[in-house]
């Protein structure tokens, strides 16, 4: 049969595919187009809008989510690869009634004007200050094989990969170093 | 997008048969240049078979020194290595050096080595490309070619090769661990990539539907003083528009080894041995390693808008080269 996009090879039974992840902590089973990111898996099919789609190509960050609590980008990934697997969303990142140190800080340094771009920095920053703790060294850090210290300078390479329209770069920053310094 | 099938052996055997059987099957690993061209339909494959639940992840040292990455191993883990930060720091300077957190989160060793020019014409499959669409022609030849090739270029293709950890590694000497149908083999890793020549749809030497396993990085002591400088148009989160990786090691102040790569200058990582000649056994001075540098360069033919590069790729071949000596001293 021919679909839309021309393609005549694959059969109707093999263009999806079960997968089951668990998303903040639930288990959802979902059977998808192969096709399918893991951000349009969450936004179109588990109603987690949290996670933006700026760019689509891995380029802006806005789509940021933590998966096995490393940050990466879910437009780039396709949900059907991630059988068995444990994704946090910004939705999941504190309780729904409260707020995690890190989203304080972000309200409390005004770190943000649309918010089109929070949700992936969020995510972002919840993975750079895992990735410090842990002596992950960066681009800027001068010693490799010693300490790595949250300065300024290391948050902002770190945050590289999301886009802020709004410029809000330097409470960005601010915010994640108040949130490393209460660690 | 293309609808495809979706595989996910786990074992390199499987994996590597079912790439056999369909001719217009890919491996999928961190998926971060794969899908994106599937989605600007660059590449349409109609089957994708997963690697990354292939037992290919791990970093171990090796009996006789030097280090066996898995294929699967992500750049974000392989750059945060102890052995890898302490005697290889070219190679963590590489891959900090290239995208960002979250795709070195996801970029895999083996991807990364594969991953596909960055040609503007080759991601629009609206314009002429030969790499993308043998026999089409070049839009990149006479268009914008500012990013793309200085070296080694053919008529039919222009584009240089966007990896940052493929200049370490061809610093490196590292082999490339392959499974083909009939069998295993190591390749060199300066022999892996090709030249455009006729064939820029030819990106390696490998046949079609050979799996990358692992990459061997062999022992060298010297490599404790390396460095990789890359120049790019914004200070993070950029492909390079010149890059060197470098291995200095001096003996007071001869040069008793010396090992020199250059990236964003060509179709494939480049290795200059032709400057590493002019260094070995001679005095270091910044000067001798100009004059490497231009000896190196002098089959250079800029295109249209990159000439640039050649006095971009000499200087930061003296500073690179400069900044090891005088921490040796
Ligand atoms: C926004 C952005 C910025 C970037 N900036 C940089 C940069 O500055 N420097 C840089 O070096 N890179 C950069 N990259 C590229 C990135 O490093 C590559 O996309 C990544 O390394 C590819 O690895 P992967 O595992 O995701 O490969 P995939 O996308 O999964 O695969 C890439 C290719 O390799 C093949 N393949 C994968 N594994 C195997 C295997 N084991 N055997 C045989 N074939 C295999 C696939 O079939 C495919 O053809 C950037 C990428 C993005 C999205
Ligand atoms: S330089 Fe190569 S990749 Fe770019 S348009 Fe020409 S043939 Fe295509
Ligand atoms: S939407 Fe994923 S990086 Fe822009
Ligand atoms: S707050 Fe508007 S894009 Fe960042």
């Amino acid at each position: 049969m021919q679909n839309r996009s021309g393609s005549a090879s694959v059969a109707g039974d093999e263009r999806s595919s079960p997968v089951a992840f668990t998303v903040n902590g639930t288990r959802r089973e979902l059977t998808l187009d192969n096709r399918t990111t893991l951000l349009d898996a969450l936004r179109e099919h588990l109603d987690l809008v949290g996670a933006k789609k700026g760019c689509d190509h891995g380029q802006c960050g806005s789509c940021t989510v933590l998966l096995e609590g490393r940050r990466v980008k879910s437009c780039l990934i396709l949900a059907v690869t991630l059988d068995d697997c444990a994704i946090t969303t910004v939705e999941g990142l504190a309780g729904p009634d409260q707020l995690s140190p890190l989203q304080e800080a972000f309200v409390a340094q005004d770190a943000f004007q649309c918010g089109y771009c929070t949700p992936g920095q969020l995510c972002s920053a919840r993975g750079v200050l895992d990735e410090i703790a842990e002596g992950w060294p960066s681009a800027v850090t001068d010693d490799l094989t010693g300490a790595v210290r949250p300065t300024d300078a290391e948050i902002r390479e770190r945050m590289a990969g999301n886009l802020c329209r709004c410029g809000a770069y330097p409470h960005i920053v601010a915010a994640i170093r108040e949130t490393a310094g209460d660690r | 997008m293309r609808e495809f099938r979706y595989r996910r052996p786990t074992d390199v055997d499987e994996a590597v048969a079912l790439l056999g059987a369909d001719p217009e099957a890919a491996y999928l690993a961190g998926g971060t240049n794969l899908v994106d061209l599937m989605k600007l339909g660059v590449q349409r494959p109609d089957l994708l078979v997963d690697v990354t639940r292939l037992p290919l992840g791990g970093i171990e040292p090796l009996p006789g020194g030097g280090l066996r990455v898995g294929a699967t191993v992500r750049n974000s883990e392989l750059a945060a290595h102890p052995l890898v930060r302490r005697d290889y720091p070219v190679l963590a300077r590489a891959l900090l050096a290239a995208a960002s957190g979250q795709v070195r989160n996801m970029a895999t060793t083996a991807g990364n080595l594969l991953q596909r020019t960055r040609c503007f014409y080759f991601q629009d499959t609206g314009k002429a490309c030969n790499k993308r669409d043998p026999g089409s022609g070049c839009a990149a030849r006479h268009g914008q070619n500012r990013e793309l090739a200085i070296l080694d270029w053919s008529e039919e293709c222009v584009a240089t090769h966007p990896s940052d950890l493929a200049v370490a590694l061809a610093a490196l000497d590292a082999v490339v661990e392959v499974a083909e149908p009939d069998g295993t083999r190591d390749v060199p890793f300066v022999e892996l990539h090709r030249s455009p020549g006729e064939h820029p749809e030819r990106e390696t030497t490998l046949p079609r539907g050979a799996l990358i396993t692992a990459v061997r990085i062999p022992p060298l002591p010297a490599a404790r003083r390396s460095a990789y400088l890359k120049v790019r148009d914004r200070a993070s989160f950029a492909f390079a528009v010149g890059a060197v990786a470098a291995v200095l090691d001096l003996d007071g102040d001869m040069v008793r080894d010396v090992r020199l790569a250059y990236g964003a200058v060509a179709h494939r990582p480049w290795r200059a041995f032709r400057a590493e000649t002019e260094l070995r056994g001679r005095q270091f001075t910044p000067e001798l390693a100009g004059q490497a540098a231009d000896a190196e360069l002098a089959a250079a033919r800029p295109l249209r808008h990159n000439g640039f590069k050649v006095p971009l790729i000499r200087a930061i071949t003296v500073r690179a080269l400069t900044e090891l000596a005088e921490a040796q001293a």
